[in-house]
């Protein structure tokens, strides 16, 4: 059931009123607010009951109305002065006598004219008239009109959204040196911030911390979740690791944490789909081995598009299966599989016999020997434009002490380098 | 004492009925899953690495220890699984993995500088965290005196970690390092470089499967 309060010049005050019954009103128009008052019997009675407590506390002898549907209220509240509570079923017989002008700015200008025009004055003549006919001449307009006038057309609530803000702050009585007692402050924030948006049925991608230090710029640290997570104690321990990585410059005076909010992750689990690391646990180990590794090499390695021997770069790992990768065909069993390069990182001097133009002899810390076969060369180059170009002939070369190589001679350094190994 | 331990189960399993039988019962190991690793005569051999168990592959140089992990890269991501590469000293090269069937988006792949101590810590952070099909960890560079230094408490810790997941645990070293705590040994041994006029066609290697003192090898290849 809707009520709606209409009351010229007064939109504060009847907004006001509104709000003191239910949380779901709708500002229609500056006279006029609806408000959803489903729920209310148990602390306010029947819903006539409602309707006097909405015309004893408007305090502006406002219009009251309550309908089924919002914009049979609308319109029995603008028509009917006083208390009007039409019951579920009987709004077209309540709403019949109002004139049609009531419905403002539902109709079109063009539409009012034709139904002026056809000597329809009142809504029950509008409800009256044929519905084919009223679709066949007016379109869907007229028959939206129509249903208006019946009481029948049923619509949710504009309700305004308020500005979901999740932060809190804590100003300290005396600085604290230890992330001890920091973590104490940060777990209590915490729980309190996702207590929050589990309210709302919301979760986070990105927490923000802000440190205010004593004689100290304030020390800031973002960490942005490849998936919506509410954990409290994941957040609390990925907090920690990002301080002990980063510990903040002096003692802290206040502390603000910022969560922006997200829909939380929906994922439908199949029963025969390979498991999948759970993403909060991931996240914690992977920082965790960041800590121990160093966060850049960790990650999933991305082929650049570039010629450039080697040339990849790192990017987050996200346990997440792309709706579009293709779907899973097994490789077929073979005897012949492809034979692996493992790359020395970087390339290792070597110092290189040549005869004839071939290399005949390597001497370098991993590999030493005779070479008993050598292909090659290969020359590639490129990127002749940037400091960093290349310029190599290249050699797969099988050495005595049975490795298998490949090494380069750089052209413009005239120097020999071992890039890895068959293996 | 035997006897009298057997009489003594005897007339507790008869007391508390059958429902507790299974509570003084011999603990059955479940049927292994396996992972195959795509090259035929391996997994003919060994039947698919095992998962929930620890496998040693080790070698020399040029032997096919990263062409056997990237087939079985291959194998796992092809099968929609998330996988970790442990990588000791760096050499994993993307291209080649990529030419070997494996989906690159589906690899972590940790780079650990050389520092066979925090490969071993990440791999057993990662064995915690639990959801990889398969965890390799790849000593293959590493000095064999440097990969010795990890205890067998540690490869123990490991194999255990592993023990009821559906993850297989591979270790790439030049040596036995893990003993008694591995599933399943693969010795490889390179046999004959192939060369096909002046290019280098590849290699034929041989695989001996090493556990419950049996040895059966098989051959296989590799090539470009």
């Amino acid at each position: 059931m809707f009520a709606c309060l209409h009351a010229p010049g007064n939109l504060p005050l009847l907004l006001e009123c509104a709000h003191q019954f239910s949380p779901l009103v709708e500002e229609t128009s500056p006279d006029t607010v609806v408000l959803d008052i489903d729920g209310l019997e148990p602390l306010w009675g029947s819903t006539e009951e409602i309707a006097k407590a909405l015309m004893q506390r408007n305090g502006v002898g406002a219009s009251v109305a309550i309908a089924g549907n919002p914009d049979a209220a609308i319109h029995a509240a603008r028509g009917i002065a006083g208390v009007t509570v039409i019951p579920i079923g009987r709004e077209a017989g309540v709403l019949a006598p109002l004139p049609l002008n009531l419905l403002g700015g539902s109709a079109s200008p063009e539409t009012a004219e034709t139904l002026d025009l056809w000597g329809i004055r009142t809504f029950g003549e509008l409800a009256a008239l044929p519905p084919l006919g009223v679709a066949a001449r007016l379109g869907d307009e007229g028959v939206h009109l129509q249903r208006l006038a019946r009481g029948e057309a049923d619509r949710l609530l504009r309700v305004p959204g308020e500005a979901l803000i999740f932060e809190e702050a804590l100003e300290l009585d005396y600085p604290l040196e230890l992330l001890e007692p920091l973590s104490f402050l940060l777990a209590r924030m915490l729980n309190d911030l996702c207590g929050k948006l589990a309210a709302r049925s919301l979760a986070t991608h990105e927490i923000r911390l802000r440190l205010d230090l004593e004689n100290a710029a304030p020390h800031t640290a973002t960490l942005r979740l490849p998936v919506p997570i509410r954990d409290a104690k994941a957040f609390l321990k990925l907090l920690q690791l990002e301080l002990s990585d980063r510990p903040p410059g002096g003692p802290v005076l206040k502390v603000a944490l910022a969560l922006e909010p997200v829909k939380p992750r929906v994922q439908q689990h199949g029963l025969f789909i390979p498991v999948a690391p759970e993403p909060e646990k991931l996240e914690l180990t992977l920082a965790r081995i960041a800590g121990i590794v160093g966060a850049e090499n960790v990650g999933i390695a991305e082929r650049m598009d570039s010629h450039r021997p080697d040339s990849f770069r790192i990017q987050r790992f996200v346990a997440q299966r792309s709706e579009k990768s293709p779907a899973a065909v097994l490789p077929a069993e073979t005897h012949l599989a492809f034979l692996a390069l493992r790359r020395l990182r970087p390339s290792l001097h070597a110092q290189v016999l040549v005869q004839d133009g071939r290399p005949v002899q390597i001497s370098s810390a991993p590999a030493r020997g005779r070479v008993l076969a050598c292909a090659g060369p290969w020359r590639t180059s490129g990127e002749w434009w940037l400091p960093n170009a290349w310029n190599r002939d290249e050699w797969d070369i099988a050495l005595s002490d049975g490795g298998l190589y490949r090494v380069y001679r750089d052209r413009d350094a005239a120097r020999w380098f071992i890039e890895g190994y068959y293996d | 004492m035997a006897t009298s331990a057997a009489a003594l189960r005897s007339h507790i399993s008869s007391t508390l009925g059958l429902r507790w039988d299974p509570a003084f019962g011999v603990d059955r190991r479940p049927v292994q899953e396996s992972l195959p690793t795509g090259i035929q005569s391996i997994d003919e051999l060994t039947g698919g690495l095992p998962r929930g168990g620890l496998t040693e592959i080790f070698g020399a140089a040029s032997t096919g220890r990263t062409t056997v992990m990237l087939s079985l890269l291959a194998q796992a991501t092809s099968r929609e699984e998330f996988c970790a590469v442990i990588d000791t000293t760096g050499a994993f090269d993307p291209e080649s993995a990529e030419c070997a069937g494996v989906r690159l988006p589906q690899i972590l792949w940790i780079r650990c500088g050389g520092n066979a101590e925090h490969a071993l810590k990440a791999t057993d952070l990662l064995v915690q965290a639990g959801g990889f099909g398969l965890i390799v960890m790849d000593l293959a560079d590493t000095p064999p005196q440097q990969a010795r230094r990890i205890s067998l408490a540690s490869w123990f810790r490991l194999r255990h970690a592993v023990e009821k997941t559906a993850t297989a645990l591979v270790a790439i070293a030049q040596n036995v390092n893990a003993a008694s705590c591995s599933t399943l040994q693969l010795n490889l041994r390179q046999t004959q470089v192939l060369w096909s006029g002046k290019l280098l066609k590849g290699l034929r290697a041989e695989a001996d499967s090493r556990k419950h003192y049996r040895v059966r090898s098989a051959a296989f290849s590799a090539g470009r």
